[in-house]
């Protein structure tokens, strides 16, 4: 079979063997009440309230959300406006710890019995896709056609990111009991855990632990980014292509990423909800390369100097991966459910944009065959049509044609920009 | 603390620039010049030196008159110059040499905006150019290592392609090492054969055009009853199917593209050759298809990874 095209990047995977290590208790945290796609969460508390770890603080009726939950036991001080990296402004709280971390009563385990008690519970979780792009998981786990194969996601194709990696090695068991738990609460029959193959002694872990039982797969992919995009490694790993407005749904598979499975395992068992998650934290700013569990609401000021970071050489820090990571503009800003990976960087080099000489790299690069420097072209003119007519609209910002363009055309950047040109239905 | 650059992703590069793909084609073009210093003497560096002087110069001058950027550290202008040489006979006058310049890089060139927006070759627009308005300087051939004979004036010979019928062919071998007479860099084969495995192997060039554009010349001729290894070692396929119709931006981008203009090419050359007055087509045919290829890359589009077909009711 064909495989759609990839890059390789030099992995940086510095920190792949760095066991996770605790944050201690940041003094303050701050909670914005919009942290992955879907609608903001109502507040349910106010400021002078005391609350407990694993409290629900904020929640919405919209069924395209989830609820958020505190990290810490403390008071809150505060409840302001927070404008968010991606520009989009919402309700925060900010929270003062009082170091006791006492558990709030809320926390129990679920009751599950079948399916919709399952998607109640991953609701009540506070859970959301954790590899990055945040979408609500107990939509994901509830789709309107019959599902024949879950896929758990960890490629990890982005440089640098080691949190997928690390749950893989420390929590392999965890990560095998949620996905029989997915399984057997969906009525699902097979499962592919699809692994890139920089990752071999995962890989070995999991062929061992998972040996006894042939509904599980170990699929090795190809290190080359974007191995991990849902279309490539639904495509990579059963063959199935996801059409242009069909859902992942539609071809019989759920994608789920691994630290998300192995998060629905802990919850089922305790009912501690979504408040922590593992960061890598990396770039060349940073002394200490760790993987770092932290509160969610964490300050980022807070972990960078947990792993020695030289604050005032920062000039870039991204919140993700290089190749798709969002720039965070100020370094109080907090921990949110996505953040999978803080990095640090000292330098930038404002990159000059010259001349397109049509070389096609971008067109050779493009996992889903797009053409680019056509859409750059197209949108030069503004002509709509085109821009339709090239699929532009499917373009996920993978960022591959940008990386390779040899004239540092923002191609990805003007993708997006296209995209808004067109009319939507 | 420094205030926090924010910028939309990627933030990661790779350093493969446009300076470095030309520096590549430059030193893919080496084992052809030496070549052509070997079987028409020094010479021939001076003839490159000029081209690729004044290509560089009037790169700079229709910049600076135009008000735009310089951008003669591209080296662009540089691969134009080398190529440019490539395809004269070492006997040109220098000065003519200066007037292809001129043609490639302020007219083909820099007129339709500068690099990546020409429609033509500049270096192959500037030898027809130089071809039309001084057919006997440029066709002037002289033989192959003349310049270690005694007698101060070059022994003229033919071309391969331009032998009269009769006469004594030069030999495979000859022909493969390019101890005939030609245009300095194109008559070695296998000195171009190495610059384009080259640039091939740093991925600079896909295969797919020269390789459309020999094996089609070939077949036809096989099938038209010429003979094909004599056609497609003579004259300047090699020359022009390695670094001509690989030329970025005057042939199509996707690899259906590359290989529908290597046909093209492979066509026209052998309807030149084989029906036509001139005995070398190579030239006309890249020209011709860089006319064609906005209609070529219309029609080969890449096809998108689960695309829909256009509704037929949509806007």
């Amino acid at each position: 079979m064909k495989k759609l095209n990839g890059i390789r990047l030099k992995h940086r995977k510095n920190t792949e063997n760095c066991a996770t290590v605790s944050l201690p208790l940041p003094h303050k945290i701050k909670l914005p009440m919009s942290m992955h796609m879907g609608a903001p969460c109502t507040l349910m508390i106010k400021t002078d309230d005391t609350v407990k770890v694993g409290q629900k603080i904020g929640d919405s009726d919209a069924p395209f959300s989830v609820p958020i939950h505190s990290s810490v036991s403390g008071k809150v001080t505060s409840i302001s406006d927070y404008q968010t990296p991606t520009g989009t402004v919402c309700k925060a709280v900010e929270i003062e710890t009082d170091g006791r971390q006492d558990i709030s009563e809320e926390v129990k385990p679920p009751v599950i019995t079948d399916k919709a008690s399952f998607i109640k519970a991953v609701r009540e979780s506070g859970v959301c896709g954790l590899g990055g792009a945040g979408f609500p998981t107990h939509i994901k786990l509830n789709p309107k056609t019959e599902i024949d194969t879950l896929i758990i996601n960890a490629a990890e194709c982005e440089p640098y990111i080691t949190a997928d990696y690390r749950e893989m090695m420390e929590n392999t068991e965890d990560v095998l009991c949620g996905i029989r738990l997915v399984k057997e609460k969906l009525g699902i029959k097979n499962a592919k855990i699809a692994v890139e193959a920089n990752k071999p002694e995962a890989i070995k872990k999991f062929e061992n632990m998972a040996e006894n039982d042939d509904t599980i797969d170990i699929v090795t992919l190809p290190s080359s980014y974007p191995q991990g995009a849902e279309k490539v490694i639904i495509y990579n790993t059963t063959g199935r292509i996801v059409e242009e407005g069909k859902l992942p749904s539609d071809v019989g598979v759920i994608v789920l990423n691994i630290s998300t499975a192995a998060f629905l395992c802990r919850y089922s068992r305790t009912g501690m909800p979504f408040i922590t998650r593992r960061i890598t934290v990396d770039g060349n700013a940073v002394g200490e390369p760790k993987n770092v569990l932290a509160p969610v609401g964490t300050p980022f000021i807070d972990i960078l100097n947990f792993c020695k970071t030289d604050i005032d050489s920062i000039k870039k820090l991204i919140s993700g991966g290089p190749m798709m990571g969002m720039c965070i503009p100020d370094i109080n800003m907090p921990v949110v459910k996505t953040t999978n990976a803080l990095l640090a960087f000292n330098h930038y080099d404002e990159r000059k944009t010259s001349a397109c000489i049509r070389c096609g790299r971008c067109v050779n690069v493009c996992p889903l065959g797009l053409m680019p420097a056509e859409i750059d072209k197209a949108y030069k003119i503004k002509d709509i049509d085109d821009l339709k007519a090239l699929k532009v609209m499917l373009c996920m910002n993978c960022g591959s044609c940008t990386y390779v363009c040899p004239a540092n055309r923002k191609l990805a950047e003007t993708n997006q920009l296209a995209k808004a040109l067109i009319p939507r239905k | 603390m420094n205030k926090l650059i924010v910028s939309p992703s990627p933030h990661d590069e790779n350093y493969t620039k446009t300076s470095l793909i030309m520096l590549n084609v430059c030193i893919a073009l080496l084992p052809a010049l030496a070549a052509g210093c070997v079987l028409f003497g020094l010479r021939a560096l001076l003839l490159t030196a000029v081209c690729i002087g004044s290509c560089v110069l009037f790169e700079f001058l229709c910049r600076k008159l135009m008000k735009r950027e310089n951008t003669i550290g591209d080296l662009s202008a540089v691969v134009t110059g080398m190529l440019l040489a490539m395809n004269l006979p070492v006997t040109l006058p220098l000065w003519m040499a200066v007037i292809g310049s001129f043609t490639a890089i302020a007219v083909v060139k820099q007129l339709f905006g500068g690099l990546g927006q020409n429609f033509a070759n500049p270096a192959i627009t500037a030898r027809i150019v130089l071809m039309v308005s001084f057919p006997s300087a440029m066709t002037h051939w002289v033989v192959p290592f003349f310049w270690r004979e005694e007698t101060a004036d070059a022994i003229t010979g033919a071309t391969p392609l331009a032998l009269e019928k009769g006469s004594e062919l030069p030999s495979y071998l000859d022909l493969f090492l390019g101890n005939v007479g030609g245009c300095i860099g194109e008559t070695c084969a296998l000195a171009l054969l190495a610059g384009g495995l080259y640039l091939a192997a740093r991925k600079i060039i896909s295969l797919a055009a020269p390789l459309s554009f020999i094996g089609s010349l070939a077949l036809l001729s096989f099938i038209a009853g010429d003979d094909p290894l004599y056609q497609i070692l003579a004259g300047g396929v090699f020359l022009g199917a390695f670094f001509m119709a690989t030329d970025y931006a005057t042939t199509p981008i996707s690899k259906k593209g590359k290989i529908v203009f290597g046909l093209g090419c492979g066509i026209i050359t052998f309807v030149i050759r084989h029906f036509g007055t001139f005995p070398e087509g190579v030239s006309f045919s890249i020209l011709l298809m860089n006319v064609l290829t906005p209609y070529i890359e219309q029609l080969t589009r890449t096809k998108v990874f689960g695309a829909k077909e256009a509704e037929k009711n949509e806007g």
